[in-house]
């Protein structure tokens, strides 16, 4: 194990937080197991009660859960040098690969994090408590997939030794190699990026039509969207984006941008996609909220503005991109 | 967002209304933070400066073992050597260590390698006769030895040796040059009594820095009693010491954040009276518990990130004003002799983000439930007494 000062921070971060979740999740269950909103009796006043404890617990616990997200990332990019034939994030990653593990949990769980605390902003705009059992039952099942990330973010981190010889991204992300990572490195940039503007330019009509219009079926649309956007963006960072950016055409890393002598350009990057596509898949899962009694009027006034969050987050990651482009001495079709 | 406004200014008044016992809490996190943002920072400091030095540091050196130490290689290798391909220079190296009784302190002889060129770091100039040297500031200022001064040093033979001094090292190399005794190479193999034919260790240039690693491994496979070490190696181990020792003392300061999480929750749990009361008649004049909660989630954020910040400015006086003079001794390494040098502040987001997951996380994790009991209070009790 490497005593590094992030991974130290990461592992008490998590362990904490998994504490405070577990305790949540036990009350939860309680709540769960014992809720009648009607009954007036004391036990129930006193689940009432626990129910800010929890929601408090749990708020904190999975905005936690989203820091130690960057800071896994930002970890990940500091602790290359110590590896031989590591020159970024991918290095540190392939250096043990349960971390690919870690860093696949981490974005489950960052997008679980989000509905959930989504859904517990709606429960608590309404007055009768009506999601109080869904959102435990969910909170039962988001708690043991974070005790699955703090587990493989500790074997990953346990199992790091600096004498190990590690891969750098140009043999993964290599387009010569036979894994996905490879297949994705060699699409060819010019399909790859009509692709992308297409679903860019579909992605917004359909925040627009969202904007104008009610209709359940557009929501629906626009988290089918964007969660098919998040897939291509990844894809096309891969392809054509971090070439642009590299100015290299055999440069596909999609961590190497995240480091200093490329402006860090790709927090911003990697910030506001995870942000659009967050925020435009919330109005489709919220949607069959609408039916509970109570809850049309509140889910109606919250939407418009997940969705206008969505369109500013998605404007301004395709606009990076297109900046990126523009602005890169690498040219392909000139 | 205007109702949070109004939560933040109340929650600033109800701070200021007790001083003591917010302060006393501020100042155990103050002292918190800025342990581990010191650490962090002169750990960072000398990771940036090692890494800076050890630029100048040859491709490839080759040293000789015997018996698992390291012994004087013949010189005669170098011939051997020369015919691996992908090999620039190799220059042998002469250099010891000297212990002075006098100022009891060790310096660090090297021969100069024939070198006379002018150093941007250097006043005066290299030594180019036998019985000339150039000294580092550390030297010159225990000696009282300036430019153009002399220095008497005891050989092997036990016999004081008169050098003069023809360059002093500008104090900006302090972390190269501080402990430094530069001589000519004929002088310092006379000085220690090296052996004929035997230098210290060879340095060699490797121009295509990929070829490093095949080159090392040939000069391995024909002399076999060498050790070659690359300039990536040590720049790897020097970091791996440096994340080690700060990640030992973060370590140890985690003692002083569980330390501050027991007040914190000490304090949190023993509310008093008047605040109780404070409570319930903010209860009974129309607030939720929900915003009971949230003006505790702010009078929280507000001590943290104010002792948060006032911590890690305070660490980056004590090192980057005052060298930081509590931790260097153990941070920077065995020697005692080592320089009094300026460390260049050097920062980056990544340390905030470690120290506020290392400090604000357990202090929030241990005010959250005793918030909790408090903000569910009953406004009916409380008022009653």
């Amino acid at each position: 194990m490497i005593l590094h000062p992030g991974v130290l921070a990461l592992i008490t971060g998590s362990a904490i937080t998994l504490l405070m979740l577990c305790y949540a999740a036990i009350n939860g269950a309680m709540i769960f197991f014992a809720w009648n909103y009607n009954s007036s009796s004391a036990s129930q006043l006193a689940l009432e009660r626990k129910t800010y404890l929890i929601s408090t617990l749990v708020n904190y616990g999975l905005g936690f859960q989203i820091i130690a997200f960057v800071l896994f990332i930002f970890t990940m990019d500091d602790i290359h040098r110590l590896f031989v034939g590591a020159m970024c994030a991918t290095g540190s990653l392939n250096a043990n690969p349960v971390g690919w593990y870690a860093l696949l949990s981490k974005i489950i769980v960052f997008f679980l994090s989000g509905f959930w605390i989504a859904l517990n902003y709606i429960d608590q705009q309404a007055e009768q408590y009506p999601l109080v059992r869904l959102k435990y039952a969910l909170l039962g099942g988001i708690v043991p997939c974070i005790g699955i990330d703090f587990t493989l973010q500790l074997t990953y981190f346990l199992g790091l030794e600096p004498d190990i010889i590690t891969s750098c991204c140009g043999s993964l992300f290599g387009s010569g190699g036979e894994s996905t990572a490879s297949s994705l490195a060699a699409l060819p940039v010019f399909p790859a990026m009509v692709a992308f503007y297409s679903l860019s330019i579909i992605l917004i009509s359909v925040m627009v039509l969202n904007l104008a219009f009610q209709a359940g079926v557009f929501r629906y649309l626009l988290a089918l969207f964007s969660a098919l956007f998040f897939v291509l963006a990844i894809v096309s960072m891969i392809s054509f984006i971090s070439v642009y950016i590299y100015e290299l055409p055999t440069h596909h890393c999609p961590f190497d941008i995240l480091q200093q002598e490329y402006n860090f350009v790709g927090y911003p990057l990697y910030l506001t996609l995870f942000g659009g596509v967050y925020f435009g898949m919330l109005p489709g899962l919220f949607q069959p909220l609408k039916n509970t009694a109570g809850l049309a009027e509140i889910v109606a006034g919250v939407e418009k503005k997940w969705v206008q969050c969505s369109m500013i987050s998605c404007l301004c990651f395709i606009a990076f991109v297109t900046y990126a482009i523009c602005l890169s001495k690498l040219t392909y079709f000139l | 967002m205007t109702k949070h406004l109004k939560i933040i200014d109340y929650a600033v008044s109800s701070l200021l209304r007790r001083k003591f016992k917010n302060g006393a809490i501020m100042a155990a996190y103050i002292g918190t933070v800025a342990a581990l943002a010191s650490v962090l920072f002169l750990t960072r400091s000398l990771q940036t400066e090692t890494t800076a030095l050890l630029q100048g540091v040859p491709d490839l050196i080759v040293q000789r073992t015997l018996g698992g130490r390291h012994e004087l290689i013949p010189v005669d290798y170098k011939a051997g050597m020369a015919g691996i391909l992908g090999i620039g220079t190799i220059t042998p190296r002469y250099w010891g260590y000297y212990y002075d009784a006098l100022t009891k302190a060790n310096y660090t002889l090297i021969g100069s390698g024939g070198e006379t060129a002018p150093l941007t770091m250097l006043e005066g100039r290299l030594p180019q006769t036998p019985d000339e040297c150039a000294v580092g500031a550390g030297v010159a200022a225990l000696r009282h030895s300036g430019r153009s001064g002399q220095l008497i040093l005891v050989d092997s033979r036990n016999t004081g040796v008169l050098f003069e001094v023809s360059g002093l090292f500008t104090s900006e190399s302090d972390l190269l040059t501080n402990d430094l005794v530069v001589l000519t190479d004929r002088s310092l193999i006379d000085f220690f009594g090296y052996p004929p034919g035997l230098a210290t260790d060879f340095a060699v240039s490797v121009p295509n820095s990929s070829e490093v690693q095949t080159v090392a491994a040939k000069i391995k496979k024909l002399f076999p009693d060498t050790r070659p070490i690359t300039k990536r190696e040590l720049v790897r181990t020097y970091d791996m010491v440096f994340n080690w020792r700060s990640g030992m003392m973060l370590t140890v300061f985690s003692a002083a954040v569980i330390a501050l999480c027991i007040m914190a929750w000490d304090k949190a749990t023993g509310i008093s009276a008047e605040e109780k009361q404070e409570i319930g008649i903010l209860k009974a004049i129309g607030w939720d518990t929900s915003d009971i909660l949230a003006l505790k989630f702010w009078e929280g954020l507000i001590i943290s990130l104010t002792s948060f910040l006032t911590g890690v400015i305070v660490a980056y006086m004590h090192v980057f004003f005052f060298n930081a003079s509590l931790l260097a001794a153990v941070l920077k390494g065995w020697s005692v002799l080592f320089p009094a040098f300026h460390l260049t502040p050097s920062f980056n987001s990544f340390h905030l983000l470690i120290m506020a997951f290392l400090t604000i996380i357990p202090y929030i994790a241990s005010t959250v439930i005793p918030t909790w009991k408090t903000a569910i209070t009953d406004p009916d009790s409380v008022m009653r007494g």
